[in-house]
């Protein structure tokens, strides 16, 4: 089971690693440790987003230990791939391997193709499709996109990506 | 101040025309198009030359050519709004050299020579002690150079993102707006007006890349050339595309993009929200620039057009009265 948690603590040394502990305690995995340190009024609380994979059963034992260790849970979710990117491909996409070319996605383990619509208008016509893709950070979803500009390129398909968000 | 006007196509035209309209105290002397020339040193009477253009098709003497003009007439800034031509750059190069070599100002709407020598005409300007200016060869009448070189000075640019080709934009908002295909959008862009009979300058973005290469030289000076931009079309979208885009509530536009700190320029079609401020319609540009203070500015306007060029001409004009010429 994979599970994003966004988690609060007291921003003093020692505490992160602290409420990491429990984590390896139940025998999960973390994947991804997002800090998020916004000044606020108070300033001696920090919010941490981790990402893990957890076995089955035991999230409910990790959440009495890290409450025991003064880590305070905003939320849970069963979602672990938080960065979302849809993107348009046009070319002869069955004729080279749709599903191989999602397939170089989704075994990354780090982002896979959630969504796949697609049109074919005939035979010998290009067709288009939309990709929706998500993978587990910001770097991720890169190395995910650069992974489909190759594939894209080899396959002489035409890849059409969003405008990022100007930062 | 006195000008010299070589160029009598749609934007010459259309700086003669206002500058017989409207009362600006620039006066011409001298002027020229592709097969004659003229030059008074008192002041053309440009109602005259333009009825006489359209009526023999010259605007003056055919023993005198547009290089005679920037050589011999009396003028204090050369509007150069010849052809562009982005291989050579010529002959309006060698025009722009030759005036600059004079110590006259020069303002152009020409993007061959700023694109392909930037460089030396601005520092043969600069060793002269003249203007070079260039507004009009980015985004026609969005007065964008001026925003970079006094609004916003003392701003360092991070990016600038824009849709700088009207052509290319007049046909995806087609696409999008009624689901034509690529080649139907197009035939229609070429009965308006918009698309040259060849339109591969336009829509494989050719004419949005010289333009980001003006920009980036301009900003950073870091001396690229068309061939850095990494460079994609428009014409193998198709409409299906354009509609997968509108069912997430976006849409496709060339975006021309240059981002010094991840090493990016380039110009290729992008899936971009229809809310986001460079979504503009028809033959429209837009340019957001991101800065470290004024963080980000877009700026929307017509990036075409025989009058709305000539704004940009006439704007560069004025200030090169009013920062050089007069100036005690």
């Amino acid at each position: 089971m994979q599970v994003s948690m966004k988690l609060e603590m007291k921003d003093s040394p020692g505490q992160l690693v602290a409420a990491l502990k429990p984590i390896s305690d139940v025998g999960g995995n973390i994947i991804a440790v997002i800090h998020q340190r916004e000044p606020g009024p108070d300033n001696d609380t920090l919010d941490v987003q981790i990402v893990l994979e957890l076995p089955e059963g035991r999230l409910d034992k990790l959440v009495v230990l890290l409450q025991e260790q003064g880590v305070h849970i905003q939320r849970v979710d069963e979602e672990r791939l938080l960065y979302k990117r849809t993107v348009i491909m046009i070319g002869h996409l069955m004729h080279t391997d749709l599903s191989d070319t999602v397939d170089q996605i989704d075994s990354t383990g780090f982002a896979e193709v959630c969504e796949l619509s697609m049109s074919m208008p005939s035979v010998n016509e290009r067709s288009s499709s939309r990709l929706t893709i998500k993978a587990v950070s910001k770097d991720d979803m890169e190395s995910a996109l650069a992974i489909l500009r190759r594939v894209c390129r080899q396959k002489s398909l035409f890849l059409i990506e969003p405008l990022e968000e100007i930062a | 101040m006195k000008v010299a006007l070589i160029g009598l196509g749609s934007v010459g035209r259309g700086v003669a025309t206002m500058l017989a309209k409207k009362d600006l105290g620039l006066t011409i002397t001298g002027i020229a198009d592709s097969k004659s020339g003229l030059i008074e040193d008192k002041g053309i009477n440009i109602t005259k030359v333009l009825a006489n253009k359209k009526k023999t098709g010259m605007c003056g003497d055919s023993r005198i050519t547009a290089i005679d003009v920037i050589k011999k007439a009396d003028y204090d800034a050369l509007i150069e709004v010849t052809p562009t031509n982005a291989l050579s750059g010529e002959p309006a190069t060698g025009y722009i050299r030759t005036a600059l070599n004079r110590k006259k100002h020069v303002v152009t709407s020409n993007k061959g020579p700023v694109a392909l020598s930037y460089k030396e005409l601005r520092a043969l300007a600069l060793k002269k002690g003249v203007a070079f200016r260039y507004e009009a060869t980015v985004a026609g009448a969005i007065p964008i150079m001026h925003v970079l070189e006094h609004g916003l000075a003392g701003n360092e640019i991070l990016a600038i993102y824009g849709v700088l080709n009207g052509t290319c934009n007049f046909i995806l908002t087609r696409m999008a707006d009624e689901g034509l295909t690529y080649e139907q959008a197009l035939m229609e862009a070429r009965e308006m007006g918009y698309a040259e009979a060849d339109p591969t300058y336009d829509v494989q973005g050719i004419d949005a890349a010289i333009k980001l290469v003006i920009l980036a030289n301009t900003i950073w000076g870091n001396g690229v050339k068309l061939g850095d931009v990494d460079r994609t079309g428009i014409d193998l979208l198709t409409a299906d595309a354009l509609r997968l885009a509108e069912e997430e509530g976006c849409t496709i536009r060339l975006i021309a993009e240059a981002i010094p700190r991840k090493k990016l320029i380039r110009v290729s079609p992008r899936i971009i929200e229809k809310t986001h401020p460079l979504v503009v319609e028809g033959t429209l540009n837009a340019l957001t620039l991101e800065t470290d203070m004024a963080k980000e500015i877009t700026l929307i306007g017509r990036g075409a057009g025989s009058i709305e060029t000539a704004s940009a001409i006439i704007g560069d004009l004025l200030f090169i009265r009013d920062c050089h010429v007069q100036r005690p």
